[in-house]
Protein backbone atom coordinates (compact mmCIF):
# COMPACT_ATOMS: atom_id res chain seq x y z
CA UNK A 1 0.00 0.00 0.00
CA UNK A 2 2.68 2.52 1.04
CA UNK A 3 4.74 1.42 -1.93
CA UNK A 4 1.85 2.07 -4.27
CA UNK A 5 1.33 5.41 -2.61
CA UNK A 6 4.99 6.29 -2.89
CA UNK A 7 4.92 5.45 -6.58
CA UNK A 8 1.86 7.52 -7.32
CA UNK A 9 2.42 10.51 -5.09
CA UNK A 10 3.94 12.63 -7.89
CA UNK A 11 0.89 12.07 -10.09
CA UNK A 12 -1.48 12.79 -7.23
CA UNK A 13 0.31 16.05 -6.48
CA UNK A 14 0.07 17.11 -10.10
CA UNK A 15 -3.53 15.97 -10.51
CA UNK A 16 -5.46 18.94 -9.04
CA UNK A 17 -3.60 21.48 -11.18
CA UNK A 18 -3.88 19.36 -14.24
CA UNK A 19 -7.58 18.73 -13.77
CA UNK A 20 -8.09 22.47 -13.24
CA UNK A 21 -6.26 23.26 -16.47
CA UNK A 22 -8.02 20.48 -18.31
CA UNK A 23 -11.45 21.82 -17.31
CA UNK A 24 -10.87 25.57 -17.18
CA UNK A 25 -8.63 25.87 -20.21
CA UNK A 26 -9.44 23.02 -22.57
CA UNK A 27 -13.01 22.38 -21.45
CA UNK A 28 -13.82 26.07 -21.63
CA UNK A 29 -12.23 26.47 -25.05
CA UNK A 30 -14.39 23.56 -26.16
CA UNK A 31 -17.50 25.17 -24.67
CA UNK A 32 -16.83 28.49 -26.41
CA UNK A 33 -16.10 26.78 -29.71
CA UNK A 34 -19.31 24.73 -29.40
CA UNK A 35 -21.46 27.73 -28.54
CA UNK A 36 -20.04 29.57 -31.54
CA UNK A 37 -22.00 27.11 -33.70
CA UNK A 38 -25.35 27.85 -32.02
CA UNK A 39 -27.89 30.63 -32.14
CA UNK A 40 -27.06 31.81 -28.60
CA UNK A 41 -28.06 35.37 -27.92
CA UNK A 42 -28.66 36.62 -24.36
CA UNK A 43 -28.43 33.09 -22.96
CA UNK A 44 -26.39 30.19 -24.27
CA UNK A 45 -28.31 27.64 -26.35
CA UNK A 46 -26.97 24.22 -27.09
CA UNK A 47 -28.53 23.07 -30.36
CA UNK A 48 -26.07 23.34 -33.21
CA UNK A 49 -27.05 25.67 -36.02
CA UNK A 50 -24.02 25.52 -38.30
CA UNK A 51 -21.80 28.44 -39.13
CA UNK A 52 -24.40 31.17 -38.79
CA UNK A 53 -22.34 33.10 -36.19
CA UNK A 54 -19.30 33.11 -38.45
CA UNK A 55 -21.42 34.32 -41.36
CA UNK A 56 -22.66 37.15 -39.16
CA UNK A 57 -19.06 37.96 -38.19
CA UNK A 58 -18.04 38.02 -41.84
CA UNK A 59 -20.91 40.41 -42.59
CA UNK A 60 -20.17 42.64 -39.61
CA UNK A 61 -18.44 45.89 -40.60
CA UNK A 62 -17.43 46.31 -36.98
CA UNK A 63 -15.57 43.00 -36.90
CA UNK A 64 -13.92 43.87 -40.18
CA UNK A 65 -12.67 47.08 -38.59
CA UNK A 66 -11.45 45.05 -35.60
CA UNK A 67 -9.47 42.65 -37.78
CA UNK A 68 -8.03 45.47 -39.90
CA UNK A 69 -7.00 47.28 -36.74
CA UNK A 70 -5.36 44.16 -35.38
CA UNK A 71 -3.37 43.87 -38.61
CA UNK A 72 -2.31 47.54 -38.58
CA UNK A 73 -1.53 47.55 -34.89
CA UNK A 74 0.13 44.14 -34.93
CA UNK A 75 2.48 44.90 -37.80
CA UNK A 76 3.52 48.37 -36.65
CA UNK A 77 3.75 47.40 -32.99
CA UNK A 78 5.94 44.36 -33.66
CA UNK A 79 8.09 46.24 -36.17
CA UNK A 80 8.77 49.33 -34.08
CA UNK A 81 9.16 47.49 -30.78
CA UNK A 82 11.67 45.09 -32.37
CA UNK A 83 13.67 47.80 -34.13
CA UNK A 84 13.82 50.08 -31.08
CA UNK A 85 14.50 47.17 -28.75
CA UNK A 86 17.36 45.88 -30.90
CA UNK A 87 18.84 49.36 -31.37
CA UNK A 88 18.77 50.01 -27.62
CA UNK A 89 20.34 46.65 -26.88
CA UNK A 90 23.19 47.28 -29.32
CA UNK A 91 23.76 50.81 -28.00
CA UNK A 92 23.79 49.54 -24.42
CA UNK A 93 26.20 46.78 -25.33
CA UNK A 94 29.06 49.26 -26.05
CA UNK A 95 30.48 49.06 -22.51
CA UNK A 96 28.32 51.89 -21.26
CA UNK A 97 29.26 52.95 -17.75
CA UNK A 98 25.69 53.81 -16.73
CA UNK A 99 24.16 50.70 -18.25
CA UNK A 100 22.36 49.64 -15.06
CA UNK A 101 20.39 52.84 -14.48
CA UNK A 102 19.64 53.27 -18.20
CA UNK A 103 18.32 49.72 -18.42
CA UNK A 104 16.12 50.37 -15.43
CA UNK A 105 14.69 53.45 -17.14
CA UNK A 106 14.08 51.71 -20.47
CA UNK A 107 12.28 48.80 -18.87
CA UNK A 108 10.12 50.37 -16.17
CA UNK A 109 7.01 50.78 -18.40
CA UNK A 110 6.81 46.99 -18.42
CA UNK A 111 5.98 47.09 -14.70
CA UNK A 112 2.97 49.33 -15.33
CA UNK A 113 -0.55 48.24 -16.06
CA UNK A 114 -1.77 48.98 -19.58
CA UNK A 115 -4.54 50.97 -17.93
CA UNK A 116 -1.94 53.29 -16.36
CA UNK A 117 -0.06 53.57 -19.67
CA UNK A 118 -3.29 54.30 -21.52
CA UNK A 119 -4.30 56.94 -18.99
CA UNK A 120 -0.93 58.68 -19.25
CA UNK A 121 -0.83 58.71 -23.05
CA UNK A 122 -4.45 59.76 -23.30
CA UNK A 123 -3.46 62.88 -21.43
CA UNK A 124 -0.21 63.45 -23.35
CA UNK A 125 -1.96 63.06 -26.71
CA UNK A 126 -4.94 65.11 -25.60
CA UNK A 127 -5.89 67.41 -28.50
CA UNK A 128 -5.62 70.93 -27.17
CA UNK A 129 -3.83 70.52 -23.85
CA UNK A 130 -1.26 67.82 -24.68
CA UNK A 131 1.66 67.68 -27.10
CA UNK A 132 -0.26 70.05 -29.36
CA UNK A 133 -0.01 72.93 -26.92
CA UNK A 134 3.68 72.20 -26.29
CA UNK A 135 4.33 72.65 -30.01
CA UNK A 136 2.24 75.83 -30.05
CA UNK A 137 4.30 77.20 -27.17
CA UNK A 138 7.48 76.39 -29.08
CA UNK A 139 6.21 78.66 -31.85
CA UNK A 140 4.76 76.03 -34.21
CA UNK A 141 1.29 77.53 -33.98
CA UNK A 142 -0.46 75.59 -36.73
CA UNK A 143 0.71 72.22 -35.41
CA UNK A 144 -2.33 70.00 -35.00
CA UNK A 145 -2.32 66.65 -33.29
CA UNK A 146 -5.81 65.23 -32.97
CA UNK A 147 -5.13 61.58 -33.71
CA UNK A 148 -7.03 60.50 -30.60
CA UNK A 149 -10.32 61.82 -31.96
CA UNK A 150 -9.67 61.13 -35.63
CA UNK A 151 -11.28 57.80 -36.59
CA UNK A 152 -8.65 57.21 -39.27
CA UNK A 153 -5.63 57.93 -37.09
CA UNK A 154 -6.71 56.89 -33.59
CA UNK A 155 -5.36 53.37 -34.05
CA UNK A 156 -1.85 54.82 -34.39
CA UNK A 157 -2.03 56.34 -30.91
CA UNK A 158 -2.39 52.79 -29.61
CA UNK A 159 0.76 51.87 -31.53
CA UNK A 160 2.61 54.81 -29.93
CA UNK A 161 1.63 53.82 -26.40
CA UNK A 162 2.12 50.11 -27.01
CA UNK A 163 5.61 50.57 -28.41
CA UNK A 164 6.52 52.83 -25.51
CA UNK A 165 5.42 50.18 -23.05
CA UNK A 166 6.95 47.10 -24.66
CA UNK A 167 10.14 48.13 -26.49
CA UNK A 168 12.19 48.03 -23.28
CA UNK A 169 11.20 44.43 -22.83
CA UNK A 170 12.42 43.58 -26.31
CA UNK A 171 15.66 45.36 -25.42
CA UNK A 172 16.06 43.08 -22.39
CA UNK A 173 15.57 40.01 -24.59
CA UNK A 174 18.15 41.16 -27.14
CA UNK A 175 20.62 42.26 -24.48
CA UNK A 176 20.50 38.80 -22.95
CA UNK A 177 21.11 37.42 -26.44
CA UNK A 178 24.04 39.76 -27.15
CA UNK A 179 25.69 38.71 -23.91
CA UNK A 180 25.56 35.07 -24.91
CA UNK A 181 27.16 35.50 -28.36
CA UNK A 182 30.45 33.62 -28.63
CA UNK A 183 33.19 36.13 -27.79
CA UNK A 184 35.92 34.16 -29.54
CA UNK A 185 34.36 34.64 -32.96
CA UNK A 186 34.01 38.36 -32.40
CA UNK A 187 37.56 38.73 -31.17
CA UNK A 188 38.86 36.84 -34.19
CA UNK A 189 36.88 39.11 -36.52
CA UNK A 190 38.22 42.19 -34.74
CA UNK A 191 41.78 40.93 -35.09
CA UNK A 192 41.11 40.52 -38.82
CA UNK A 193 40.17 44.21 -38.89
CA UNK A 194 36.46 43.77 -39.54
CA UNK A 195 34.61 46.97 -38.61
CA UNK A 196 32.18 47.02 -35.67
CA UNK A 197 29.04 47.67 -37.78
CA UNK A 198 29.97 44.74 -40.03
CA UNK A 199 30.55 42.49 -37.05
CA UNK A 200 27.02 43.30 -35.91
CA UNK A 201 25.43 42.96 -39.32
CA UNK A 202 27.05 39.73 -40.38
CA UNK A 203 27.95 37.88 -37.19
CA UNK A 204 26.02 39.00 -34.12
CA UNK A 205 22.54 39.79 -35.46
CA UNK A 206 22.24 36.61 -37.56
CA UNK A 207 23.27 34.54 -34.55
CA UNK A 208 20.31 35.94 -32.63
CA UNK A 209 17.65 34.45 -34.87
CA UNK A 210 16.04 32.54 -31.95
CA UNK A 211 15.68 35.81 -30.03
CA UNK A 212 13.95 37.46 -32.98
CA UNK A 213 11.55 34.55 -32.93
CA UNK A 214 10.94 34.86 -29.18
CA UNK A 215 10.38 38.60 -29.48
CA UNK A 216 7.97 38.04 -32.35
CA UNK A 217 6.01 35.45 -30.38
CA UNK A 218 5.76 37.61 -27.26
CA UNK A 219 4.85 40.77 -29.19
CA UNK A 220 2.29 39.15 -31.48
CA UNK A 221 0.75 37.54 -28.45
CA UNK A 222 0.53 40.93 -26.72
CA UNK A 223 -0.98 42.43 -29.87
CA UNK A 224 -3.75 39.87 -30.18
CA UNK A 225 -4.60 40.12 -26.49
CA UNK A 226 -4.48 43.93 -26.42
CA UNK A 227 -7.59 44.95 -24.63
CA UNK A 228 -6.70 47.09 -21.59
CA UNK A 229 -4.67 49.57 -23.60
CA UNK A 230 -7.46 50.14 -26.12
CA UNK A 231 -10.05 50.52 -23.38
CA UNK A 232 -7.94 53.01 -21.43
CA UNK A 233 -6.66 55.03 -24.38
CA UNK A 234 -9.57 55.28 -26.80
CA UNK A 235 -12.32 53.08 -25.36
CA UNK A 236 -12.48 51.52 -28.83
CA UNK A 237 -13.58 54.86 -30.26
CA UNK A 238 -14.24 57.24 -31.84
CA UNK A 239 -17.31 55.13 -32.61
CA UNK A 240 -15.75 51.71 -33.06
CA UNK A 241 -12.79 52.99 -35.06
CA UNK A 242 -10.18 51.43 -32.75
CA UNK A 243 -12.00 48.23 -31.93
CA UNK A 244 -9.86 45.11 -31.87
CA UNK A 245 -11.04 41.50 -31.70
CA UNK A 246 -10.47 41.52 -27.91
CA UNK A 247 -12.66 44.60 -27.35
CA UNK A 248 -15.21 43.43 -29.93
CA UNK A 249 -15.60 40.16 -28.03
CA UNK A 250 -15.99 41.98 -24.74
CA UNK A 251 -18.59 44.36 -26.13
CA UNK A 252 -20.61 41.48 -27.59
CA UNK A 253 -20.42 39.50 -24.35
CA UNK A 254 -21.12 42.20 -21.80
CA UNK A 255 -22.83 45.16 -23.43
CA UNK A 256 -24.61 43.74 -26.48
CA UNK A 257 -25.68 40.48 -24.84
CA UNK A 258 -24.80 38.56 -27.98
CA UNK A 259 -23.15 35.38 -26.74
CA UNK A 260 -23.03 33.85 -30.21
CA UNK A 261 -20.96 36.70 -31.63
CA UNK A 262 -18.81 36.84 -28.50
CA UNK A 263 -18.07 33.12 -28.70
CA UNK A 264 -17.33 33.13 -32.42
CA UNK A 265 -15.02 36.17 -32.23
CA UNK A 266 -13.23 34.59 -29.24
CA UNK A 267 -12.79 31.43 -31.28
CA UNK A 268 -11.28 33.44 -34.13
CA UNK A 269 -8.80 34.95 -31.65
CA UNK A 270 -8.00 31.50 -30.35
CA UNK A 271 -7.30 30.25 -33.87
CA UNK A 272 -4.94 33.16 -34.58
CA UNK A 273 -3.03 32.58 -31.33
CA UNK A 274 -2.85 28.82 -31.89
CA UNK A 275 -1.47 29.30 -35.39
CA UNK A 276 1.41 31.31 -33.90
CA UNK A 277 2.03 29.55 -30.60
CA UNK A 278 1.74 25.85 -31.44
CA UNK A 279 4.62 25.69 -33.94
CA UNK A 280 6.71 27.72 -31.51
CA UNK A 281 5.98 25.50 -28.49
CA UNK A 282 6.51 22.44 -30.64
CA UNK A 283 9.97 23.58 -31.68
CA UNK A 284 10.85 24.65 -28.12
CA UNK A 285 9.74 21.44 -26.40
CA UNK A 286 10.96 18.97 -28.98
CA UNK A 287 13.82 16.95 -27.48
CA UNK A 288 17.09 18.38 -28.71
CA UNK A 289 19.81 16.13 -30.03
CA UNK A 290 22.84 18.26 -29.43
CA UNK B 1 66.76 59.35 -43.23
CA UNK B 2 66.31 60.69 -39.71
CA UNK B 3 64.14 63.44 -41.12
CA UNK B 4 61.79 60.96 -42.68
CA UNK B 5 61.39 58.83 -39.58
CA UNK B 6 60.69 61.96 -37.59
CA UNK B 7 58.04 62.96 -40.10
CA UNK B 8 56.58 59.51 -39.91
CA UNK B 9 56.44 59.59 -36.16
CA UNK B 10 54.76 62.96 -36.28
CA UNK B 11 52.12 61.94 -38.82
CA UNK B 12 51.47 58.77 -36.84
CA UNK B 13 50.96 60.87 -33.76
CA UNK B 14 48.50 63.18 -35.48
CA UNK B 15 46.67 60.21 -36.99
CA UNK B 16 46.36 58.75 -33.52
CA UNK B 17 45.04 62.09 -32.32
CA UNK B 18 42.42 62.11 -35.09
CA UNK B 19 41.39 58.57 -34.18
CA UNK B 20 41.11 59.54 -30.52
CA UNK B 21 38.98 62.56 -31.43
CA UNK B 22 36.79 60.33 -33.58
CA UNK B 23 36.35 57.86 -30.77
CA UNK B 24 35.46 60.60 -28.32
CA UNK B 25 32.93 62.03 -30.77
CA UNK B 26 31.45 58.59 -31.30
CA UNK B 27 31.21 57.97 -27.55
CA UNK B 28 29.61 61.38 -27.13
CA UNK B 29 27.03 60.64 -29.82
CA UNK B 30 26.35 57.27 -28.26
CA UNK B 31 25.67 58.74 -24.84
CA UNK B 32 23.56 61.52 -26.36
CA UNK B 33 21.41 58.94 -28.13
CA UNK B 34 21.03 56.85 -24.98
CA UNK B 35 19.99 59.92 -23.01
CA UNK B 36 17.43 60.92 -25.65
CA UNK B 37 15.87 57.46 -25.34
CA UNK B 38 15.92 57.72 -21.55
CA UNK B 39 14.03 61.02 -21.80
CA UNK B 40 11.51 59.41 -24.14
CA UNK B 41 10.76 56.66 -21.62
CA UNK B 42 10.73 59.04 -18.67
CA UNK B 43 8.57 61.73 -20.30
CA UNK B 44 5.17 60.13 -19.56
CA UNK B 45 6.14 59.54 -15.92
CA UNK B 46 7.36 63.13 -15.66
CA UNK B 47 4.14 64.43 -17.18
CA UNK B 48 2.05 62.27 -14.86
CA UNK B 49 3.85 63.45 -11.73
CA UNK B 50 3.92 67.14 -12.65
CA UNK B 51 0.31 67.16 -13.84
CA UNK B 52 -0.82 65.53 -10.60
CA UNK B 53 0.80 68.36 -8.64
CA UNK B 54 -0.69 71.23 -10.65
CA UNK B 55 -3.99 72.99 -10.15
CA UNK B 56 -6.60 72.65 -12.91
CA UNK B 57 -6.11 76.30 -13.73
CA UNK B 58 -2.41 75.86 -14.24
CA UNK B 59 -3.04 72.78 -16.38
CA UNK B 60 -5.33 74.73 -18.70
CA UNK B 61 -3.08 77.74 -19.08
CA UNK B 62 0.40 76.26 -18.69
CA UNK B 63 2.45 73.82 -20.70
CA UNK B 64 2.35 70.06 -20.47
CA UNK B 65 6.10 69.92 -19.89
CA UNK B 66 6.47 72.75 -17.37
CA UNK B 67 7.13 72.17 -13.71
CA UNK B 68 4.28 72.98 -11.31
CA UNK B 69 4.45 76.53 -9.92
CA UNK B 70 3.76 75.25 -6.44
CA UNK B 71 3.33 71.75 -5.10
CA UNK B 72 -0.34 71.04 -4.65
CA UNK B 73 -1.02 67.58 -3.24
CA UNK B 74 -4.79 67.99 -3.10
CA UNK B 75 -5.34 65.91 -6.26
CA UNK B 76 -3.58 63.01 -4.56
CA UNK B 77 -5.93 63.29 -1.60
CA UNK B 78 -8.91 63.45 -3.95
CA UNK B 79 -7.72 60.46 -5.98
CA UNK B 80 -7.13 58.43 -2.83
CA UNK B 81 -10.29 59.16 -0.90
CA UNK B 82 -12.98 61.10 -2.76
CA UNK B 83 -12.76 60.77 -6.55
CA UNK B 84 -15.86 59.28 -8.18
CA UNK B 85 -15.67 55.83 -9.76
CA UNK B 86 -19.17 55.89 -11.16
CA UNK B 87 -21.87 56.56 -8.57
CA UNK B 88 -19.53 55.80 -5.68
CA UNK B 89 -17.22 58.66 -4.61
CA UNK B 90 -14.72 57.14 -2.20
CA UNK B 91 -11.59 57.45 -4.29
CA UNK B 92 -9.21 54.60 -5.01
CA UNK B 93 -8.74 53.56 -1.38
CA UNK B 94 -11.31 50.73 -1.17
CA UNK B 95 -10.20 49.37 -4.56
CA UNK B 96 -6.55 49.51 -3.59
CA UNK B 97 -7.38 47.22 -0.67
CA UNK B 98 -9.45 44.98 -2.96
CA UNK B 99 -6.38 44.51 -5.12
CA UNK B 100 -4.25 43.74 -2.05
CA UNK B 101 -6.80 41.24 -0.72
CA UNK B 102 -6.97 39.68 -4.15
CA UNK B 103 -3.31 39.47 -5.06
CA UNK B 104 -1.86 38.20 -1.76
CA UNK B 105 -3.72 34.85 -1.65
CA UNK B 106 -3.66 34.46 -5.45
CA UNK B 107 0.11 34.97 -5.60
CA UNK B 108 0.69 32.65 -2.64
CA UNK B 109 -1.47 29.80 -3.96
CA UNK B 110 -0.27 29.94 -7.55
CA UNK B 111 3.38 30.03 -6.44
CA UNK B 112 2.88 27.07 -4.09
CA UNK B 113 1.16 24.99 -6.77
CA UNK B 114 3.79 25.99 -9.33
CA UNK B 115 6.57 24.82 -7.00
CA UNK B 116 5.19 21.32 -6.45
CA UNK B 117 4.10 20.95 -10.08
CA UNK B 118 7.50 22.08 -11.32
CA UNK B 119 9.18 19.66 -8.89
CA UNK B 120 7.16 16.73 -10.26
CA UNK B 121 7.64 17.69 -13.91
CA UNK B 122 11.38 18.22 -13.51
CA UNK B 123 12.39 15.39 -11.18
CA UNK B 124 9.62 12.79 -10.98
CA UNK B 125 8.83 12.34 -14.64
CA UNK B 126 6.46 9.61 -15.63
CA UNK B 127 5.10 8.43 -18.94
CA UNK B 128 3.26 11.33 -20.50
CA UNK B 129 4.56 13.97 -18.09
CA UNK B 130 6.12 15.96 -20.92
CA UNK B 131 2.79 16.02 -22.74
CA UNK B 132 1.12 17.28 -19.55
CA UNK B 133 3.75 19.99 -19.30
CA UNK B 134 3.15 21.06 -22.91
CA UNK B 135 -0.59 21.17 -22.29
CA UNK B 136 -0.11 23.31 -19.17
CA UNK B 137 2.27 25.60 -21.01
CA UNK B 138 -0.15 26.15 -23.85
CA UNK B 139 -2.67 27.28 -21.25
CA UNK B 140 -0.42 30.30 -20.57
CA UNK B 141 -0.84 31.57 -24.07
CA UNK B 142 -4.56 31.37 -24.72
CA UNK B 143 -6.40 34.65 -25.24
CA UNK B 144 -8.53 34.79 -22.11
CA UNK B 145 -11.54 35.98 -24.10
CA UNK B 146 -12.02 32.35 -25.04
CA UNK B 147 -12.70 31.32 -21.43
CA UNK B 148 -14.53 34.37 -20.11
CA UNK B 149 -18.09 33.33 -20.93
CA UNK B 150 -17.98 29.82 -19.44
CA UNK B 151 -15.98 31.14 -16.47
CA UNK B 152 -18.62 33.77 -15.74
CA UNK B 153 -21.27 31.03 -15.72
CA UNK B 154 -19.12 28.72 -13.59
CA UNK B 155 -18.48 31.42 -10.99
CA UNK B 156 -22.24 31.91 -10.86
CA UNK B 157 -22.86 28.21 -10.31
CA UNK B 158 -20.18 28.10 -7.59
CA UNK B 159 -21.85 31.16 -5.98
CA UNK B 160 -18.61 33.14 -6.04
CA UNK B 161 -19.53 35.46 -8.93
CA UNK B 162 -18.58 39.05 -8.18
CA UNK B 163 -16.56 38.16 -5.10
CA UNK B 164 -12.87 38.61 -4.37
CA UNK B 165 -12.68 34.87 -3.72
CA UNK B 166 -13.93 34.26 -7.26
CA UNK B 167 -11.21 36.51 -8.70
CA UNK B 168 -8.56 34.75 -6.60
CA UNK B 169 -9.79 31.45 -8.02
CA UNK B 170 -9.57 32.73 -11.60
CA UNK B 171 -6.08 34.17 -11.14
CA UNK B 172 -4.79 30.97 -9.54
CA UNK B 173 -6.22 28.75 -12.29
CA UNK B 174 -4.75 30.81 -15.12
CA UNK B 175 -1.50 31.53 -13.26
CA UNK B 176 -0.50 27.91 -12.64
CA UNK B 177 0.88 27.47 -16.16
CA UNK B 178 3.50 30.18 -15.78
CA UNK B 179 4.45 29.36 -12.19
CA UNK B 180 4.87 25.70 -13.13
CA UNK B 181 7.06 26.72 -16.07
CA UNK B 182 9.31 28.86 -13.83
CA UNK B 183 9.84 26.15 -11.21
CA UNK B 184 10.13 23.33 -13.69
CA UNK B 185 12.88 25.11 -15.65
CA UNK B 186 14.69 25.91 -12.41
CA UNK B 187 14.50 22.43 -10.90
CA UNK B 188 15.42 20.70 -14.13
CA UNK B 189 19.01 21.91 -13.69
CA UNK B 190 19.38 19.89 -10.49
CA UNK B 191 21.12 16.59 -11.35
CA UNK B 192 18.77 13.63 -11.17
CA UNK B 193 21.49 11.63 -9.36
CA UNK B 194 20.86 13.75 -6.31
CA UNK B 195 17.25 12.62 -6.12
CA UNK B 196 18.26 9.03 -6.81
CA UNK B 197 20.82 9.09 -4.01
CA UNK B 198 18.28 10.58 -1.61
CA UNK B 199 15.81 7.85 -2.56
CA UNK B 200 18.39 5.19 -1.84
CA UNK B 201 18.84 6.77 1.58
CA UNK B 202 15.12 6.23 2.13
CA UNK B 203 13.89 9.82 1.66
CA UNK B 204 10.42 10.13 0.15
CA UNK B 205 8.81 12.58 -2.27
CA UNK B 206 8.02 15.30 0.24
CA UNK B 207 11.14 14.81 2.32
CA UNK B 208 13.31 15.38 -0.78
CA UNK B 209 11.27 18.43 -1.72
CA UNK B 210 11.57 20.04 1.70
CA UNK B 211 15.19 19.19 2.41
CA UNK B 212 16.79 19.52 -1.02
CA UNK B 213 14.62 21.58 -3.35
CA UNK B 214 12.97 24.12 -1.10
CA UNK B 215 16.28 25.35 0.39
CA UNK B 216 17.66 26.15 -3.10
CA UNK B 217 14.44 27.83 -4.24
CA UNK B 218 14.52 31.40 -2.86
CA UNK B 219 15.68 33.00 -6.16
CA UNK B 220 12.97 31.32 -8.24
CA UNK B 221 10.36 31.98 -5.56
CA UNK B 222 11.22 35.68 -5.74
CA UNK B 223 11.01 35.64 -9.55
CA UNK B 224 7.65 33.87 -9.49
CA UNK B 225 6.14 36.01 -6.74
CA UNK B 226 7.15 39.20 -8.55
CA UNK B 227 5.83 37.94 -11.87
CA UNK B 228 2.51 36.82 -10.44
CA UNK B 229 2.09 39.95 -8.35
CA UNK B 230 2.71 42.19 -11.36
CA UNK B 231 0.33 40.17 -13.53
CA UNK B 232 -2.46 40.09 -10.98
CA UNK B 233 -2.13 43.67 -9.77
CA UNK B 234 -2.12 44.95 -13.35
CA UNK B 235 -4.88 42.68 -14.62
CA UNK B 236 -7.88 44.42 -16.09
CA UNK B 237 -9.78 41.86 -18.18
CA UNK B 238 -10.63 39.45 -15.34
CA UNK B 239 -11.25 42.34 -12.98
CA UNK B 240 -13.72 44.07 -15.25
CA UNK B 241 -15.44 40.83 -16.25
CA UNK B 242 -15.83 39.08 -12.91
CA UNK B 243 -16.20 41.81 -10.28
CA UNK B 244 -19.09 43.97 -9.19
CA UNK B 245 -19.43 47.42 -7.61
CA UNK B 246 -17.80 46.65 -4.25
CA UNK B 247 -15.16 44.16 -5.33
CA UNK B 248 -13.47 45.82 -8.28
CA UNK B 249 -9.67 45.81 -8.39
CA UNK B 250 -7.75 49.07 -8.67
CA UNK B 251 -7.22 48.97 -12.45
CA UNK B 252 -10.98 48.89 -13.03
CA UNK B 253 -11.51 51.72 -10.54
CA UNK B 254 -8.79 53.79 -12.21
CA UNK B 255 -10.41 53.33 -15.60
CA UNK B 256 -13.75 54.36 -14.11
CA UNK B 257 -12.28 57.52 -12.56
CA UNK B 258 -10.64 58.53 -15.83
CA UNK B 259 -13.69 57.80 -17.95
CA UNK B 260 -16.41 59.06 -15.64
CA UNK B 261 -18.14 61.80 -17.53
CA UNK B 262 -19.78 63.68 -14.68
CA UNK B 263 -18.54 67.16 -13.85
CA UNK B 264 -15.32 68.89 -14.85
CA UNK B 265 -12.52 66.73 -16.22
CA UNK B 266 -9.88 66.71 -13.48
CA UNK B 267 -6.69 65.73 -15.27
CA UNK B 268 -4.60 66.21 -12.14
CA UNK B 269 -6.77 63.74 -10.20
CA UNK B 270 -6.60 61.25 -13.11
CA UNK B 271 -2.81 61.40 -13.08
CA UNK B 272 -2.56 61.08 -9.29
CA UNK B 273 -4.88 58.06 -9.46
CA UNK B 274 -2.78 56.49 -12.23
CA UNK B 275 0.39 56.90 -10.17
CA UNK B 276 -1.27 55.43 -7.06
CA UNK B 277 -2.38 52.42 -9.11
CA UNK B 278 1.14 52.02 -10.51
CA UNK B 279 3.10 52.54 -7.27
CA UNK B 280 3.07 48.97 -5.87
CA UNK B 281 4.39 47.34 -9.05
CA UNK B 282 6.82 50.20 -9.68
CA UNK B 283 8.12 49.80 -6.14
CA UNK B 284 8.66 46.08 -6.65
CA UNK B 285 10.40 46.82 -9.95
CA UNK B 286 12.75 49.35 -8.40
CA UNK B 287 13.77 47.20 -5.41
CA UNK B 288 13.90 43.85 -7.23
CA UNK B 289 14.38 44.74 -10.89
CA UNK B 290 16.87 41.94 -11.46
CA UNK B 291 14.31 39.30 -10.55
CA UNK B 292 11.59 41.08 -12.50
CA UNK B 293 13.66 40.95 -15.67
CA UNK B 294 14.58 37.33 -15.06
CA UNK B 295 10.89 36.48 -14.90
CA UNK B 296 10.15 38.40 -18.08
CA UNK B 297 12.83 36.64 -20.05
CA UNK B 298 12.41 33.22 -18.42
CA UNK B 299 9.52 32.18 -20.60
CA UNK B 300 10.92 33.40 -23.86
CA UNK B 301 14.65 32.71 -24.02
CA UNK B 302 15.90 29.19 -24.43
CA UNK B 303 17.59 28.23 -21.18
Amino acid sequence: MTEWLEKHVPKMVLAPSFIAIFVFVYGFIGWTAYVSFTRSKLLPKYDLKGTIQYERLADSPRFEVALTNLAIFGILFILFATVIGLALAILLDQKIRTEGPLRTIYLYPMALSFIVTGTAWKWILNPGLGIESVMHDLGWTDFAFNWLVDPKLAIYTIVIAGVWQSSGFVMALFLAGLRSVDNEVIRAAMVDGVSTPRIYMSIIIPSMAPIFLSAFIVLSHLAIKSFDLVIALTGGGPGYATDMPATFMYAMAFSRGDIGQAASSATVMMIIVTAIIVPYLYSELRPRHD
Amino acid sequence: MTDMSMNNAQSEKSAARVRLAQRIALRFGLYALLIVFALYYLMPLFVMVTTSLKSLDEIRTGSLLSLPRELDFSSWATAWSSACTGIQCEGLRPFFWNSVLLSVPAVFLSTLLGAVNGYVLAQWRFKGSNVLFALMLFGCFIPFQVVILPMAMTLGVLKIAGTIGGLVFVHVVYGIGFTTLFFRNYYVTVPQELVKAAKVDGAGFFRIFFSIFLPISPPIIVVTVIWQFTQIWNDFLFGVSFSQAGTQPITVALNNIVNSTTGVKEYNVDMAAAIIAALPTLFVYVVAGKYFIRGLTAGSVKG
